[in-house]
């Protein structure tokens, strides 16, 4: 049962609702900005922009704590039921994923600092080369969860959770240049490594956006699907049966 | 009732996750305002009660629409609705309480254990006994607290000897989880008691007949938080031995005691389904309003 547009007969719990999802979406933006200024830090080799990502992570942390508050609250007080519920369910779960890629940003912007930020020479253009373009595809997959979730888009978020597949493939491809270049020349190694953890956090966050758009879809369709991660017997019976039943 | 549905082939398949997902989208789409079918499972595997096409009138005025349910044996099942939607005029056909109602009138059928309970040959005395019913506000006999539940069985002719019902109240109160309180009064009015015993002291007669079914018009809107605790404790251990059907203002509390759970609607019965599934996922758009507190 998709959302309803109709407004609450308790006005407060609709302006309530609203706020939570606005406070949603704000930190989604700030988490998006992180990771742009993030990458271009590294590739301004930006120190100082570096630290400016690490201390406003805070802010991310905050926002988190407030949004869990407010969730906590809504359900002691509302005890909301139907798509109330699964809206709340899905954004406090939205939140926590949002605050662990605001985590990434900030894994990004130490690494830069590591890179950048001592005594060794700067590493050569290659290894930073897988960077970039998985950048792009996290922060496009973040864009679209943020822009699904404010749609309440079921096809948008689907088509997230397909593309992470892209970005765990220019992992593995990524992680295999990364190797054979620490092989060729093992004085790489102290740099790939922490080209390394950059590209992992990457990964992840593309992993975050895809528990996102899984959230959405249950926020949106009331179904479970990361319950597929895991197919047992019992699961696959429960879904046959499902499937005969509609 | 099909919705959107996530592709599942890859799933069934055995698969790992799929590639790709896609939409499924089925033409029939989101039960809307205007269809008053109901939806959801109205069928059970092991039904005490089924209910087939009823209608009740008033008068000229329609309260009960063509519903069709079953009540699976040693099931809660909650009816909600907003006010004057049917929920307690339905339950009050399941024991014939409208009988008493002159111009009610009602057809369909409304079967107990095959036995269609508006046959001609079927005596009303005996089948209130065997469904038993506990209304809003409790109503015990102004008799003492012995008496209120001896009461039945002794017009029913079900014990022979003093001993036999003394067992049998001792046992009705223990049942209904009185008998700490009140084994030392018990010559005292039941109405002495508080709200709450009271409204236990009812469950107490209403079983001391030993019903299969007992009907339940809003038990608890009278009762404080802990005495309505103590009734919907009550009620999930009477599951054990009864049918119980409840009808609740309270979605907390239908959601609390029931396993499934109907929604009325002016009349109709709009969906019938798993209590988990009707309060997180319901399937028609009057369901969702009504619980999330969009109605009207």
């Amino acid at each position: 049962m998709p959302i309803s547009q109709e407004a609450h007969t308790v006005k407060q719990f609709d302006v309530q609702l609203a706020n939570l999802r606005n406070m949603v979406l704000e930190m989604g933006g700030l988490v998006e900005d992180q990771i742009q200024r993030a990458v271009a830090a590294l590739d301004e080799e930006n120190i100082a922009a570096s630290r400016e990502v690490i201390a406003r992570d805070r802010l991310i942390n905050g926002l988190q704590v407030k949004a869990d508050e407010d969730c906590v609250s809504m359900i002691a007080l509302r005890q909301p039921l139907g798509s109330d519920l699964r809206m709340i369910m899905s954004l406090i779960n939205t939140v926590t994923d949002l605050e662990r890629i605001g985590d990434g940003a900030k894994k990004i912007a130490r690494m830069t600092l590591q890179i950048y930020d001592s005594a060794n020479s700067p590493p050569s253009a290659k290894l930073l080369r897988d960077v970039r373009p998985m950048a792009e595809l996290a922060g496009n997959m973040l864009h679209d969860c943020l822009d699904a979730l404010a749609r309440l888009d079921v096809d948008k978020a689907l088509a997230i959770i397909n593309s992470d597949d892209e970005l765990d493939q220019e992992f593995q491809s990524a992680l295999r240049r990364l190797i054979t270049y620490m092989m060729e020349d093992p004085r790489t190694i102290g740099h790939a490594i922490n080209v390394l953890f950059i590209i992992k956090a990457l990964e992840r966050i593309g992993d975050h956006c895809k528990n996102i758009a899984e959230h959405i879809v249950y926020l949106v369709e009331g179904k479970n699907i990361q319950k597929r991660r895991n197919l047992d017997v019992h699961t696959i019976v429960a879904l046959a049966q499902e499937k005969t039943e509609q | 009732m099909s919705t959107t549905a996530i592709q599942t082939k890859a799933a069934l398949d055995g698969g790992p996750t799929p590639a790709v997902e896609t939409r499924e989208q089925s033409s029939a789409g989101i039960a809307d305002y205007n269809n008053r079918q109901t939806v959801g499972k109205i069928k059970v595997e092991n039904p005490k009660m089924v209910c087939q096409g009823v209608d009740v009138h008033y008068g000229a005025k329609q309260a009960i629409k063509n519903v069709s349910l079953d009540i699976g044996a040693n099931e809660v099942i909650a009816f909600i609705g907003p006010s004057g939607c049917g929920k307690s005029t339905f339950l009050r056909c399941l024991n014939r309480m409208n009988d008493t109602i002159p111009i009610c009138r009602i057809t369909g059928q409304i079967k107990l254990d095959d036995e269609d309970i508006y046959d001609k040959i079927v005596d009303v005395v005996q089948l209130r006994a065997r469904v038993g019913m506990v209304f809003q506000k409790p109503n015990p006999f102004p008799k003492s607290i012995y008496e209120n539940v001896a009461y039945g069985p002794r017009i029913h002719g079900m014990v022979n000897t003093k001993a036999e019902l003394d067992e049998l109240v001792r046992n009705s109160l223990e049942r209904a989880g009185l008998i700490k309180e009140v084994e030392k009064r018990m010559n005292e009015p039941g109405t002495s008691l508080s709200g709450g015993q009271q409204q236990r002291l009812c469950i107490a007669r209403a079983i001391a007949v030993n019903p299969e079914v007992i009907l339940m018009d809003e038990p608890c809107s009278a009762l404080d938080p802990i005495a309505t605790a103590k009734i919907e404790e009550l009620i999930d251990e009477l599951r054990e031995n009864y049918t119980i059907v409840i009808v609740t203002h309270s979605m907390q509390q239908a959601a609390r005691v029931s396993q499934r759970t109907a929604y009325f609607h002016l009349g109709d019965l709009i969906e019938v389904g798993d209590t988990d599934q009707i309060f997180t996922n319901p399937r028609h758009k009057l369901t969702e309003d009504y619980i999330t507190g969009r109605f009207g």
